[in-house]
């Protein structure tokens, strides 16, 4: 059964239309499977379609992004709120601007803290992350991309 | 398809608890995500252009959890369960520790190495009450090939394995019964996928457990064994002991339990021997006299022969029975 579902919210028809202008920057979204597959004693990591995931599976999820307009687009930020059924994998969030606090601050994972539950606060985890954010400082016309982060099912 | 409306918000306050557990990806989860869960991510950007500014989202991609089929049985008896005459419930607990809810198969073994008699099994019974103890009559039997109604993601369900001793158990010796569940959607190597037979639709994965996991209770056979030692005493009407006509002999008849349980229902009868004469009123339990007459103590004599109902006595005691009779 085929479970990837396309659901194509305005990424190409939701015009900034007050400001009367075509979208110069366009996002692609676009989720793998991480399968580990053994070849000749050796771990090898493959990408396949999502068709089957279940909890502890480890997906990677990618935003291509492309300035299709004539003029150099700048500060360019990227916001991609998790999934809740997911958790950020923890070698993507070492390298990536998070946060914790549902998308109002935003920092490197090891700085920021969360309440322990216990009346005090705690260093964050992986799995504390509720969003990850990329910052371009210029994208240029007709540059292209791809921003990814992996994630692990709960 | 009911989970996949549950609100993410509420599922995350849920799953905070559960941090640490997302490093090792190939690990079962004891709680995942609920089956028919849809992940779905969606990225939006701002930027500046010019002299305006620009937002723009990306389309949404969608991906269905599945379900996954693990499950986790223990024993629930800490020590060797006493049995002696009658069934014993060994209290066995079924976890679902897959995502969805899934109903399971068990299945009885008494043949365990080691064992050193196998157990005969009577029946499974689903904890209905769920007390923990077996409740004749409220707990229901469950038919043999009948699975278990669907247990919910990490929910756990007690049932109990009714045995009896085999015939020639000896006292002291031990068994054990294992007791195995197998997801009803099906098991195999971890990976095995069950197309559509998921939660709304999605497919089945067999997770770490095979889909299938088997625990162990044990018994320890608590058996009696009832010896009757039968010796007598005679005093002649001249001060001695010969067996002459007018002398009295005193039967002593002295049952020994041994062993670790006890016997029930112990009953000791004799008869009076030929030639002589049961004296009325001699009848004795551990010293104390009965009366002859059936009535509320423990025993009758007659002169067809005493009878007299000890009841139970458990192992390493014993009970004396003593009557007297005149030599015609």
């Amino acid at each position: 059964m085929k479970k990837l579902l396309f659901a194509m919210i305005g990424a190409l028809s939701f015009s900034t239309g007050a400001l009367a202008q075509t979208d110069a920057v366009k996002l692609a979204g676009e989720v793998k499977l991480e399968k580990v597959v053994v070849v000749d004693g050796a771990e090898k990591v493959t990408l396949v379609e999502p068709t089957v995931v279940v909890p502890g599976d480890r997906l990677l999820f990618s935003t291509r992004y492309e300035n299709s307009g004539a003029l150099s687009a700048e500060n360019v930020v990227v916001t991609n709120p998790l999934p809740g059924a997911v958790a950020l994998a923890n070698d993507s969030a070492a390298g990536l601007s998070v946060s914790v606090d549902g998308g109002k601050n935003f920092s490197q994972l090891a700085s920021l803290t969360v309440a322990d539950g216990k009346g005090g606060m705690r260093a964050a985890q992986a799995a504390d992350v509720t969003h990850v954010r990329w910052v371009l400082a210029t994208v240029a016309p007709g540059a292209k991309g791809t921003l990814t982060y992996h994630a692990v099912v709960r | 398809m009911k989970t996949a409306c549950r609100p993410f918000p509420a599922l995350r306050a849920a799953l905070l608890g559960l941090a640490i557990s997302t490093a090792l990806p190939t690990a079962a989860h004891a709680t995942g995500v609920a089956a028919g869960t849809l992940i779905e991510n969606t990225a939006s950007a701002t930027y500046t252009s010019g002299s305006s500014t620009g937002s723009v989202t990306s389309n949404t991609v969608t991906v269905r959890v599945d379900e996954l089929l693990d499950v986790a049985v223990a024993g629930l008896a800490a020590t060797p369960v006493a049995t002696g005459s009658t069934a014993v419930a060994l209290p066995y607990q079924i976890t679902n520790t897959g995502n969805g809810p899934e109903a399971f198969n068990l299945v009885t073994n008494p043949v365990v190495a080691g064992n050193e008699f196998d157990a005969v099994v009577q029946s499974i019974a689903v904890d209905t009450n769920g007390n923990g103890v077996y409740d004749p009559g409220t707990d229901q039997i469950l038919p043999v090939g009948t699975p278990t109604a669907a247990i919910a993601p990490d929910a756990s369900l007690t049932v109990f394995v009714l045995v009896t001793l085999p015939a020639g158990a000896t006292d002291g010796d031990t068994s054990q019964i294992r007791l195995t569940a197998e997801a009803v959607t099906g098991t195999g190597p971890a990976g095995t996928t069950f197309a559509g037979q998921g939660v709304g639709g999605g497919d089945a994965v067999v997770g770490t457990s095979g889909g299938r996991d088997d625990g162990l209770d044990a018994i320890i056979a608590s058996l009696a064994t009832v010896s009757l030692a039968k010796s007598a005493a005679i005093a002649d009407p001249f001060g001695g002991t010969e067996s002459v006509p007018g002398a009295i002999i005193t039967y002593s008849l002295v049952a020994s339990v041994t062993g670790t349980g006890s016997a029930s229902g112990l009953r000791i009868t004799d008869v009076i021997p030929a030639g002589t004469t049961y004296q009325a009123g001699t009848l004795r339990l551990e010293g104390a006299p009965l009366t002859d007459a059936a009535d509320a103590d423990a025993g009758t004599g007659s002169a067809s022969g005493i009878d007299v109902l000890v009841g139970t006595v458990p192992g390493g005691a014993s009970r004396t029975v003593q009557f007297n009779v005149r030599i015609n």
